[in-house]
């Protein structure tokens, strides 16, 4: 199949449309990365000014800056823009640029499919926000408010923001969906001569799964969402009681999709952190093979866990009793993880350059996150924590200090690859060290929040939680503001800089660092040779 | 003498995480015990299963952290070749398994034991409401409605210009407490009359979700008297920060005189106004009508 894409290669590389139309039509992986990975930094911005609003409204006890309904809109928006918008298109453009460099592939599999999977993405979000846009200006009765979740009745009760809502899930749906096929189709018949399953990077063996979990639950949440438009514009009775409908198969159905979405936003993290690892230790990852199957063990589960989400809801005591069963064995595959990680920089020899640093960060502060999740899987502490600030903490570690924290350790670490140049190797120190600190500060005391009895998703609080929603506020004015700099460092690197060499870092394996940095717009018409030797692992060489 | 090395550098390094973590327990707040046997076993199990992660937190992060002392270019750590071990992989698969078998056992037995309802000498029936909470005795026909206290509510409002730190129990008082007698199993049924809400008060040990069309079970039995304050865990629209819960738990002798006085109140001012005007709910007309016939 590669040599057929090869066989014209002439042909179509003399078309270079340049301006707008160079990335409205651009079938390029290399190009589709970048849009994905600065429309996730646009969206992560946006949704970091939302949490902004909350932290300032959360600052003092009292009401002072927004009224309940919009505070909800804030929540609810902060949510959605940085799962859908921030989160996974982030992961995605990383795939696009990284698994054909990786696999030693000439492009995605599915090159106009994957200009298409982007370009829906500016669309559905334009249509998410217009609401709240819309009632900033008065229009409407503004945003969704019911929570990300979008739990009926509550979420059938607003105006026709829902069917906005509902119409950006769609879209961002088949944008998923199409990106999960092309990844998965290039991975699974693109690689070079070589490349076998086995010694694929870990980052891609991470997406294959991730590629599978999306396309598996994706059109699980198109069916919630549609029963909530039947149910609220056309009289249907899905999740409406009264009409012999129940509010909590809703839930069911949603969280079906939503745990393993879970693992949609944290498993490619573990890629990019095994990729990491081994190249600042200067030593082969250790475990790989048990790493992959600890991947798969996750994903497996990820699909009979669901209802932890939801213990509080009254369901019988044999399911409370498998649901949390099933979700205390996560953290074995999880642990196997993290102690692999932990064997691959014993007796390395490690330097800290800015994505070791994030990668570091990662383990020590998903590790945290995991530890609050086993907490939360024991259903009769549940009882108690459920719907705190504890599951907010909980939630943040994995999903801010977990998700994002990886996200950026790959982008400093590919980021010379792209670009041509180094960073500045300093200010990303500093980056790291002010994000570090501060969204511990900002996380770290919600957990007490939670345990003192503060529910999640209030405007106004006793003045008992005053004190630590303040620190927290100031940890995450911090946090918000250190993101201006990852802006600037990678608007700097993208312009000019150092030059970076091909090998890029010291220790770097694999087949990504064997072409030039930047990386020519096409690498690998001809397929190279792969052996163990430009593996980044290296399992098999001992 | 590499190993000494290590070793040193880890005793050092675990000293430094065990004093972080040290600091981190005594500068928060950890879960209330509550004043029930149940809440009592939740807020145990808590502290056990917190115990055994910051045991292998603190295990996990010092080898970590001395390998990031120990083994760096910098100090000319010359990278060391292994990739896997069968043996150290199945260890460390088998002790988190016997460590989540042995968690799990105590886990189920307190689930089990909640899930008991039976043998309630009262039956409260809750119902959430936007943005207020009913409650019936049912034994006793009482019925009282729970809303945000007037004071809270005045001072919650934007440009109020009133200082919150000024109100007592800002936001955790209500107009009508739910008066329960200590010493008595009372079992709750919990729906809504609208959208989902979670009734919730720390101390009980619990919470559970009311939900319109289904009628959820739960129970407690107070040890200690007193005022325990919660608030609706449910995301339920724009008032849901403002619908708190305030329990009162008095003896049981006290708490009879209460649930009299409150129905003879309560039949008086059914009987004083026609049954058209004041019916709140079907519930009250269903009591109020078993009254007068």
């Amino acid at each position: 199949m590669s040599h057929e894409t090869t066989l014209n290669q002439d042909e179509h590389h003399a078309d270079h449309p340049t301006g707008l139309a160079r990335w409205l039509f651009t079938t390029n992986h290399k190009e589709i990365g970048t849009l994905y990975l600065v429309f996730s930094l646009v969206m992560f911005l946006l949704g970091g000014a939302m949490a902004m609003v909350i932290r300032a409204e959360l600052f003092v006890p009292g009401l002072q800056m927004v009224n309940p309904e919009f505070f909800n809109q804030m929540t609810t928006m902060h949510a959605l823009v940085m799962i859908f918008g921030a989160v996974m298109p982030a992961f995605v453009g990383l795939a696009n640029w990284m698994v054909p460099l990786m696999i030693g592939a000439p492009d995605m599999a599915l090159p106009r499919m994957n200009n298409w999977s982007f370009w829906i993405l500016p669309f559905a979000f334009t249509i998410l926000l217009m609401p709240l846009v819309l009632g900033l200006f008065g229009i409407g009765s503004g945003g969704p408010a019911s929570g990300w979740t979008l739990y009926p009745p509550l979420s059938l009760q607003g105006g026709t923001n829902i069917a906005f809502v509902i119409f950006a899930i769609h879209l961002m749906g088949v944008s998923s969906i199409m990106g999960a096929i092309n990844i998965i189709v290039t991975i699974l018949n693109m690689r070079a001569p070589g490349m076998t399953l086995l010694r694929m990077p870990l980052f891609v063996w991470t997406w294959l799964i991730t590629g599978f979990l999306l396309i598996a639950v994706m059109p699980v949440l198109a069916g919630a969402v549609t029963m909530l438009l039947t149910d609220r514009f056309f009289d249907t009775s899905f999740f409406n009681a009264a009409g012999g409908g129940d509010p909590v198969m809703y839930q069911h159905i949603f969280w079906f999709f939503g745990h393993p979405e879970v693992y949609i936003m944290i498993l490619p993290a573990f890629g990019i952190v095994s990729e990491i690892l081994p190249t600042f230790s200067r030593k082969p990852l250790f475990g790989y093979t048990s790493m992959v199957y600890a991947t798969a063990s996750i994903a497996f589960l990820s699909f009979i866990v669901w209802a932890h989400h939801m213990f509080t809801v009254g369901m019988p005591l044999g399911g409370n009793i498998f649901f949390m069963y099933a979700t205390m064995v996560i953290a074995v595959p999880t642990g196997v993880k993290v102690f692999n990680w932990v064997s691959t920089m014993w007796r390395g020899s490690m330097t800290f350059e800015t994505p070791m640093l994030f990668a570091l960060a990662f383990i020590v502060l998903f590790t945290i996150g995991g530890f609050s999740g086993l907490m939360l899987a024991i259903v009769p502490a549940d009882f108690q924590y459920h719907d705190t600030y504890f599951v907010v903490a909980h939630f943040h570690y994995v999903l801010v200090t977990g998700a994002v924290f990886a996200i950026m350790a790959g982008v400093y670490y590919w980021l010379p690859k792209w670009t041509g140049y180094m960073y500045n190797e300093k200010l990303g120190k500093i980056h790291f060290w002010i994000s570090a600190i501060s969204v511990n500060v900002l996380f770290f005391p919600q957990h007490y929040l939670g345990l003192a009895g503060m529910p999640r998703r209030i405007p106004d609080y006793a003045v008992q939680f005053a004190e630590f929603n303040m620190i927290s506020s100031i940890g995450g004015f911090v946090f918000g503001l250190a993101q201006l700099i990852f802006v600037y460092i990678v608007w700097q690197a993208a312009r000019g800089g150092e030059r970076a060499t091909g090998q890029v870092w010291e220790g770097a394996r694999g087949l990504e660092w064997t072409v030039p940095s930047p990386a020519p717009l096409h690498t690998f018409d001809t397929p190279p040779k792969v052996d163990d030797s430009v593996t980044t692992h290296a399992d098999r060489l001992v | 003498m590499k190993r000494t090395n290590e070793l040193i550098v880890a005793l050092a390094v675990m000293a430094v995480i065990i004093v972080v973590t040290w600091g981190l327990f005594a500068v928060g707040d950890n879960m209330p015990g509550g004043v029930t046997p149940f809440s009592k076993d939740v807020y145990q199990l808590h502290n056990v299963i917190l115990a055994v992660v910051t045991v292998i937190g603190v295990l996990v992060f010092t080898a970590m952290f001395t390998s990031i002392v120990v083994h760096r270019k910098s100090k000319d750590h010359e990278p060391a070749k292994f990739s896997h071990s069968t043996a150290a992989e199945i260890t460390w698969t088998a002790i988190p398994v016997l460590i989540l078998v042995i968690m799990a056992i105590p886990a189920t037995r307190v689930l089990i034991d909640m899930e008991d309802t039976g043998g309630a000498d009262i039956n409260i029936k809750v119902t959430g409401y936007q943005w207020l909470w009913q409650y019936e005795y049912l034994e006793d026909g009482v019925s009282i409605y729970s809303t945000l206290d007037r004071e809270s509510n005045r001072a919650r409002q934007i440009g109020s210009g009133v200082d919150v730190r000024t109100v007592e129990n800002y936001l955790l008082e209500v107009d009508n407490r739910l008066v329960l007698p200590t010493n008595t199993k009372i079992r709750f049924l919990l729906t809504s009359g609208d959208v989902i809400h979670s009734w919730w008060v720390p101390d009980l040990g619990w919470k559970r979700d009311a939900i319109p069309g289904m009628v959820n079970e739960a129970w407690t039995l107070i040890e200690e008297e007193g005022v325990y304050r919660g608030q609706c865990a449910e995301l339920c629209g724009k008032d849901h920060g403002f619908m708190p819960i305030v329990v009162e738990a008095v003896s049981p002798e006290e708490y009879r005189q209460w649930i009299e006085s409150r129905s003879s109140q309560q039949a008086a001012d059914n009987a004083d106004e026609p049954a058209d005007v004041q019916q709140v709910s079907a519930a009250d007309e269903l009591a109020a009508n078993a009254e007068q016939g």
